[in-house]
C-alpha cells in the first residue's frame, strides 16, 4: 500500500510531537488536558496534550503516538490543526476532514477517528479539571 | 562500492530467480516447446528429459528417489494434496460420516496447511492444533501427547516461516513411522537452505516450493514414499493421470526445469550459503539488541534458520518502522500490515504479547545479501527505532517506569 504524500511529510517531519510534561506532571495543571486512546495491543495508541489560555484557546499542542505511519500523521495534523482554536472550535474537528486532507484509504480511517477521539478526550479532561461540564464521548485511559 | 537501494530482505517472502535458473528454462519456452506426454516425436522427448532431469535434481536434494516426486503449482497445492490427499485415504469412515480419523497439526503452521485442516474438520475429521512452546518449537513429546488410536494423519512443518524456528522434525518422523501414522512436513523454508534426508528423518510427504529456492514461482514439488510404506493420495486434480494420476494437467515443463536447476544449484551451495548467512543473521541480532534497549529475538535461540530473524523492538508499531526502514524491503508481524487486522498469529501463537507482536519485523537474508547491506539495515533500523520511540507514548511511560500491561487502555 503507498502513502500519500502528506501522511510521508508528517512521518518524516511530524509537527509538534511531545507533551507538557509526564503523566503525573500534567495530572496536576489545570490549564493542560491530555487526552490517552487506544491500547497497545490493538497497535495504536494516541496521546494529546492541550495547552489552553484563561480566554479558552487552545494555545499550544502537543502529541505522541504509537501505531502506524497514518496514526502519526492524523494525530500530527489534529495538533496542527488545534492551535489557535478556541476548545468549542475544537470539537467541530471531524475524522472525515483527517481522511481527507491526507487522502487515508478505508482501511485507515480508524487512525482519523482515534485523533478525534484524542481532542475530544483532551478537550473532557481539561474541563473536567476546570470544574466545567465534561463531554459526554470522552475514551480517555485511565490509570 | 555503492549500495543498491532498496535492499531486499525478505528472502522468506520469495527470492529473486538466480541467472543460471533463468538460463536453464529460456529454451523451454521457445525452441524445446514440446509437451511432455507427447511420446512420439522429438519435441515431447526433449521435455520429458528436462522434466525427468528436474524430477532427478529435486530428488537429490531431499534424498529421494525420482519417482517419489510429484511437480504441483507451489507448496499451497503440495500440501493440499498431502493433507486432503492422504486423509481421504486413510479415513476410517466414509465421506458424509463423523468420526473419519484424527489429524495432529500445529497453531502456527501456515494457512495453507490450516486451511485444508479446517476443511477436513468440517468434513468429519477431527483435528488438534498443538501450541508450540514459547520458544516456538513443536517437540515430538508434545506430538507423542496428542497422538490417538485413531489418528491418521500428521502434519507440522520444517521450519516456520515468520520466525524461522525450527520444529523436532527427525523425531517426530521416527515418532510417526513407529505408530504408522502418515506423517506430512511442509518444508517450504527448510529445503534448499539445511540438508535434508527423507529416508533418514522418516518422512513420508514433504512440500516445497520453487520461489523460495531462487527458482521460478508457480511451481512446487510433493515427495511421496512409495516404500516402507507406500503412501497412497487421492488426487484433487483429475484429468490426464499426469505424475502417477496424483496430480493430472499438463506439466509445467519450463518452470519445472527451472525448479530442477534451483534445487541443483541449492545442493551445491547450501553449505557455504548457511554459513555466510548464519554470520549475517546474528550480527544482526547481536548489533540490534546491544544498540536498542528492550528488544526482542522471536523464537528459540539456536533451533533456527540461518536466514531469517523476527525482532520486536519495544514501544514502537511495526507498520511505522517498515514506513521508517524505506531503504529496507522486509515484513511485519503487525496488525495494520495485514487485511485482518490482527497481529501476527504466528507470534501469539508462542505468546508473544500482542503489544510485542505488534512491534516486530522479520528480516530474511539470502543468497546476494552482502555484508554491507547487513551493516547498513542495521544502522536505518537503529534510526527508524529512535526517531519512532521520540514519538512513543509508550517508550515515555517505560522512561517513567510506569508498566504498560498494568495500565486499563481503552481499547477500541
Ligand atoms: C511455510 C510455507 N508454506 C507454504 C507456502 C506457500 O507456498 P507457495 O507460494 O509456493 O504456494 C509458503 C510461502 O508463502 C510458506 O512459507
Amino acid at each position: 500500500m503507498a502513502y500519500s504524500d502528506k501522511v510521508v511529510d508528517h512521518f518524516q517531519h511530524p509537527r509538534n510531537v511531545g507533551s507538557f510534561g509526564t503523566s503525573t506532571d500534567v495530572a496536576k495543571r489545570n490549564d493542560v488536558g491530555v487526552g490517552i486512546v487506544g491500547a497497545p495491543e490493538c497497535g495504536d495508541v494516541m496521546q494529546l496534550h492541550i495547552k489552553v489560555n484563561e480566554q479558552g484557546v487552545i494555545e499550544d499542542a502537543k502529541f505522541k503516538c504509537f501505531g502506524c505511519g497514518s496514526a502519526i500523521a492524523s494525530s500530527s495534523l489534529a495538533t496542527e490543526w488545534l492551535k489557535g482554536k478556541s476548545v468549542d472550535e475544537a470539537l467541530t474537528i471531524k475524522n472525515t476532514q483527517i481522511v481527507e486532507e491526507l487522502s487515508l484509504p478505508p482501511v485507515k480511517i480508524h487512525c482519523s477517528v482515534l485523533a478525534e477521539d484524542s481532542i475530544r478526550a483532551a478537550i473532557a479532561d481539561y474541563r473536567k479539571k476546570n470544574g466545567m461540564v465534561a463531554d459526554s464521548a470522552t475514551h480517555a485511559a485511565t490509570h | 562500492m555503492a549500495l543498491k537501494l532498496p535492499i531486499y530482505f525478505d528472502h522468506a517472502a520469495t527470492t529473486r530467480c538466480d541467472p543460471r535458473v533463468v538460463e536453464a528454462m529460456l529454451p523451454y519456452f521457445s525452441d524445446k516447446f514440446g509437451n511432455s506426454s507427447s511420446r512420439n516425436h522429438k519435441f515431447g522427448w526433449e521435455s520429458e528429459d528436462g522434466v525427468e532431469l528436474a524430477r532427478e535434481q529435486s530428488a537429490a536434494l531431499i534424498g529421494a528417489n525420482p519417482k517419489e516426486i510429484i511437480f504441483t503449482s507451489g507448496a499451497t497445492e503440495s500440501n493440499n494434496l498431502a493433507i486432503k490427499g492422504a486423509a481421504e485415504i486413510y479415513a476410517k469412515a466414509p465421506a458424509g460420516q463423523t468420526g473419519r480419523g484424527h489429524i495432529i497439526s500445529a497453531i502456527h503452521e501456515h494457512k495453507a496447511v490450516l486451511d485444508p485442516c479446517k476443511r477436513l474438520q468440517r468434513e468429519g475429521f477431527e483435528v488438534t492444533f498443538l501450541a508450540p512452546g514459547t520458544d516456538g518449537v513443536i517437540t515430538a513429546d508434545m506430538v507423542a501427547a496428542a497422538i490417538r488410536p485413531d489418528t491418521i494423519l500428521v502434519s507440522i512443518m520444517w521450519a516456520n516461516n515468520e520466525i524461522g524456528v525450527i520444529n523436532e522434525i527427525p523425531q517426530i518422523g521416527k515418532l510417526c513411522h513407529d505408530k504408522e501414522i502418515v506423517f506430512h512436513t511442509d518444508a517450504t523454508q527448510w529445503v534448499g537452505k539445511m540438508p535434508t534426508d527423507v529416508e533418514r528423518d522418516h518422512i513420508d510427504l514433504l512440500s516445497w516450493s520453487g520461489h523460495k529456492i531462487y527458482g521460478p514461482k508457480g511451481v512446487g514439488a510433493l515427495f511421496v514414499r512409495r516404500r516402507k510404506p507406500r503412501i497412497r493420495l487421492e488426487a484433487i486434480i483429475d484429468g490426464g493421470g499426469h505424475e502417477r494420476g496424483m496430480r493430472s494437467g499438463t506439466l509445467n515443463v519450463t518452470g519445472i526445469v527451472g525448479f530442477g536447476k534451483a534445487c541443483e544449484l541449492c545442493q551445491h551451495e547450501m553449505e557455504h550459503e548457511r554459513e555466510r548467512l548464519v554470520k549475517f543473521r546474528r550480527k544482526l541480532e547481536t548489533e540490534l539488541s546491544r544498540r536498542i534497549e528492550v528488544t526482542q529475538v522471536n523464537g528459540h535461540a539456536e533451533k533456527r534458520l540461518p536466514h531469517v530473524t523476527n525482532i520486536s523492538f519495544g514501544f514502537v508499531e511495526g507498520e511505522s518502522l517498515m514506513m521508517g526502514v524505506k531503504d529496507i524491503a522486509c515484513s511485519s508481524g503487525s496488525a495494520c500490515t495485514s487485511a485482518s487486522l490482527e497481529p501476527s498469529y504466528v507470534l501469539k501463537g508462542l505468546g508473544v504479547g500482542d503489544e510485542l507482536a505488534h512491534s516486530s519485523l522479520r528480516l530474511s537474508l539470502g543468497r546476494w545479501t552482502t555484508e554491507e547491506e547487513v551493516d547498513f539495515a542495521i544502522e536505518q533500523i537503529v534510526a527508524a527505532v529512535e526517531h519512532l520511540r521520540l514519538m512513543s507514548p509508550l517508550f515515555d511511560l517505560h522512561k517513567e517506569g510506569i508498566d504498560i500491561s498494568k495500565i486499563q487502555w481503552q481499547a477500541h
